[in-house]
C-alpha cells in the first residue's frame, strides 16, 4: 500500500465532482470554490513531505520511469549484452543523443505494470548487467562520449544465481571503470536509488537527484526489520536514514536537486522529465571543457572528502557537508 | 633526517583482552579446545579445522616478521547521523572499542613478511561486525595512498557486515571512495592483494575486496554480496550448506585460491616473490628504518 496513492484517493472523488460541474457550467462559482479547495488540500497533503512519505513518492506508480527519460531522449540507440552470458533488461543501455549531443546512457528499469516488472526483474540488476553497463562505459570512454545514468532501482538482485555469477564484483568493477574513465559523468537518481547496487551506476562527477528521490545505504524496511525486528517500522527507519534529496545535498553527496510539482514529479510526468534533462545538459556545459586529468582528479577528490571523522592528530573533525 | 609523520605517530601493539576461561568449545565440533593450543594453532580447531575469527592484531602478530607500524588510528568515528535506535551510536561504539580493544573496524600499518616491505590491512568483526563506516573508508584511502607514494604492495584482509547502517548513506560512499584509491594505487603498477576472512559481504565485497590483483579466501570463510537470509526469503527456499563459502566461490570461479589459514602467511610470500620485483622495493627500505634490518 502506498501512502501518496492512499492520499490521492481521497482528492479524486472532489476532483470528478469539478469534473462533472465543469461540463455544466465551467465558469460557476461553485467549480472555481471547488478548484481552489482542492488545491489548498494538495498542498496540506502533500506540501511538507516526511522522509517515510517521500519513499512512497519514489514508488509512485505512476512516477515517471527510465523508459519515460530514454524516450524524451533526440535519439537512442540500445546496445545489449555482457557478451558473455545475457542481456539484462533491468539494465538498458547505448548511444544516445541529449539536447543535441553524442553521449552513453545506462538506466535501471523498473517496469510500468505487473508483466513489464516480471520482465525487468523489477529492475534489480543482475551481474550481467553491470558488465553490460562496465562494457558501456569502457566504450564511452574510448570515444570521448559523456555518460549519462538514471538511477532507480529498490537494489541490486539478491538472487541465488546472482550469487553465483559474482555479484559483489560485478559492482565492484563498475565502480573501478567509473572511477577510471576519461570523460564526464553525470547521474540523475529518478526514483529509489537502492544501496550499492544504485551506487554502481552512480559514481559520478555530477549528482542529481530529483526532489521526492530517496537514495539509502537500506531499505527503510529491511533497517527496520534488522533494528526491530519488524519491518513494520519502516517509517521511522526512514526518518533516521537520511535518505532524502536534502539531506544528501547537506553530506555533500548530491550536487543538485531537481524541484518536483506539489503532488510529486508524475503529476506533470512529461515536463519533469524534460527539467531533468535540462539540469543534465547544464552539468555536462559545465564538466566538457575539463580536460581528463583535471576531471579525473576532481572526480577523486569529491569522493575523497565524503564522511564525518575525527583527526585525533590534528584534533579536527573532518566533514563533507 | 627528521622522521616521516608515520614514524612519529607509531605506537606500541595493544594486546588483546585475555579470556578468563581456559578452554573453548569448537561452534563446529563441540570440541573443547585449550586456549593456547588454539592460539598456537593459528585460531583453527585441531580436530575438525574450524577457522575461528581472529582479532586483528593476533593476526597481525601471525603475519608480520617483527614490528608493525599502525598509521591511520588517529581517524576516530564521529556520529554524522545522530544516529539511536535501541542504544544512540556513540555509546555502541564505546561498548564495541571497550569489548575489542580497537579504535575501529580496521588496522592499518606497514611491516615486512619475509623481508617484503608492505602495507597491510586487517579488519575486526569484533567492531560493529566489521562494517565499513566513514572511518573504515578513510583509513583504507590512507593506506593505499601511504602505499602509492612508497610504492609498497598493499595486503588488506576483509571481514566485514558490510556498510555501516548508522552512518546512512556516507558509509555507502565509502565504496565510491575506497575504489577510486584502489584505482590510482593499482593504475600505477602496484600490487594490490586482498584476503577475504569470514565473513566478507555487503559493500566490501562489492568494493574493495574484489577489485584487487589477487584475491584469497580463507578456507571456509563465507562471502557474498546478499544476505543468505535475504536469498532465502527472495527465492523462498533453503540454500545448500555450501553456498557463499569459500570453497564454492572457488569453485564458480570468484577467486584465486582458497588457503588454510596456517598457510597464509607463506602463500602471501610466494605471490610477492612472483609479482613483485625486489629491486624496486629497496628504496622503501631503506627510507624506513624498521624495514632496513630485513
Ligand atoms: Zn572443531
Amino acid at each position: 500500500m502506498n501512502v501518496i496513492v492512499e492520499r490521492e484517493k481521497s482528492l479524486s472523488a472532489l476532483e470528478s465532482r469539478i469534473e462533472a460541474l465543469r461540463e455544466r457550467d465551467a465558469g460557476s462559482d461553485e467549480v472555481k470554490q471547488l478548484e481552489s479547495k482542492v488545491e489548498q488540500l494538495r498542498r496540506d497533503m502533500f506540501g511538507n513531505l516526511t522522509p517515510w512519505e517521500r519513499v512512497n513518492m519514489a514508488r509512485h506508480p505512476k512516477r515517471p520511469l527510465s523508459s519515460d527519460y530514454l524516450a524524451a531522449l533526440d535519439a537512442f540507440d540500445e546496445l545489449h549484452g555482457d557478451r558473455h552470458f545475457r542481456d539484462d533488461p533491468a539494465l538498458v543501455g547505448g548511444f544516445a543523443k541529449l539536447r543535441g549531443r553524442r553521449v552513453v546512457v545506462l538506466a535501471q528499469m523498473k517496469g510500468r505494470d505487473t508483466k513489464e516488472n516480471i520482465r525487468n526483474n523489477f529492475g534489480m540488476v543482475s551481474p550481467e548487467g553491470y558488465r553490460k553497463a562496465k562494457r558501456l562505459m569502457e566504450l564511452a570512454s574510448r570515444f570521448r562520449l559523456p555518460i549519462v545514468t538514471f538511477v532507480d532501482t529498490s537494489g541490486a538482485d539478491p538472487g541465488l544465481s546472482s550469487e553465483e555469477r559474482a555479484q559483489g564484483e560485478a559492482i565492484a568493477a563498475c565502480l573501478v571503470t567509473l572511477a577510471k574513465v576519461e570523460v564526464p559523468v553525470v547521474a540523475s537518481i529518478i526514483g529509489e536509488g537502492g544501496s550499492g547496487g544504485a551506487l554502481a551506476i552512480g559514481l559520478a562527477d555530477h549528482v542529481i537527484m530529483a526532489e521526492n528521490a530517496v537514495y539509502s545505504v537500506a531499505s527503510p524496511e529491511g533497517c527496520a526489520a534488522i533494528l526491530w525486528g519488524d519491518a513494520a517500522r519502516a517509517p521511522e527507519a526512514a526518518e533516521r536514514l537520511k535518505l532524502t534529496a536534502a539531506d544528501l545535498e547537506g553530506f555533500g553527496i548530491v550536487d543538485e536537486i531537481v524541484a518536483e510539482p506539489i503532488g510529486g514529479a508524475h503529476r506533470d510526468g512529461a515536463r519533469f522529465v524534460e527539467k531533468m534533462l535540462d539540469a543534465v545538459d547544464g552539468a555536462l556545459r559545465l564538466l566538457e571543457p575539463l580536460a581528463p586529468d583535471a576531471l579525473r582528479e576532481a572526480r577523486y577528490q569529491k569522493y575523497r572528502r565524503i564522511g564525518a571523522w575525527h583527526d585525533d592528530a590534528a584534533t579536527r573533525a573532518v566533514s563533507g557537508a | 633526517m627528521p622522521a616521516p609523520e608515520w614514524l612519529r605517530i607509531r605506537r606500541d601493539k595493544d594486546v588483546p583482552a585475555e579470556d578468563a576461561s581456559l578452554w573453548v568449545k569448537c561452534p563446529k565440533c563441540s570440541e573443547m579446545l585449550y586456549r593456547k593450543d588454539l592460539g598456537d594453532n593459528a585460531y583453527v580447531c585441531m580436530r575438525c579445522g574450524h577457522h575461528f575469527r581472529m582479532h586483528a592484531y593476533d593476526r597481525i602478530n601471525l603475519l608480520v616478521d617483527s614490528d608493525f607500524v599502525e598509521i591511520g588510528d588517529h581517524i576516530t568515528p564521529g556520529d554524522p547521523l545522530g544516529w539511536v535506535d535501541r542504544r544512540p551510536y556513540p555509546q555502541k561504539l564505546e561498548a564495541d572499542r571497550e569489548k575489542s580493544k580497537l579504535s575501529e573496524a580496521i588496522v592499518t600499518g606497514f611491516a615486512t613478511l619475509e623481508g617484503f616491505p608492505v602495507a597491510l590491512g586487517v579488519m575486526d568483526f569484533n567492531f560493529r561486525g566489521g562494517t565499513m563506516g566513514t572511518v573504515v573508508g578513510e583509513r583504507v584511502t590512507n593506506l593505499l595512498e601511504e602505499a602509492l607514494r612508497r610504492r609498497l604492495p598493499c595486503i588488506i584482509f576483509t571481514a566485514s557486515g558490510g556498510a555501516r547502517m548508522e552512518e546512512g548513506m556516507l558509509a555507502l560512499m565509502q565504496m565510491a571512495k575506497t575504489t577510486q584509491a584502489v584505482e590510482r594505487f593499482m593504475s600505477d603498477g602496484n600490487l594490490f592483494v586482498t584476503v577475504l576472512t569470514d565473513p566478507t559481504t555487503g559493500g566490501v565485497s562489492a568494493s574493495f575486496a574484489f577489485e584487487s590483483d589477487i584475491v584469497i579466501a580463507e578456507a571456509r570463510a563465507s562471502i557474498g554480496f546478499a544476505g543468505r537470509r535475504v536469498i532465502e526469503q527472495t527465492i523462498r527456499q533453503k540454500l545448500p550448506d555450501n553456498f557463499q563459502t569459500a570453497e564454492f566461490l572457488l569453485e564458480k570461479g570468484h577467486v584465486d585460491m582458497v588457503v588454510d589459514r596456517r598457510q597464509i602467511r607463506d602463500t602471501l610470500v610466494r605471490v610477492l616473490d612472483y609479482a613483485v620485483d625486489r629491486k624496486r622495493l629497496a628504496p622503501a627500505l631503506k627510507a624506513v628504518p624498521e624495514f632496513a634490518g630485513a
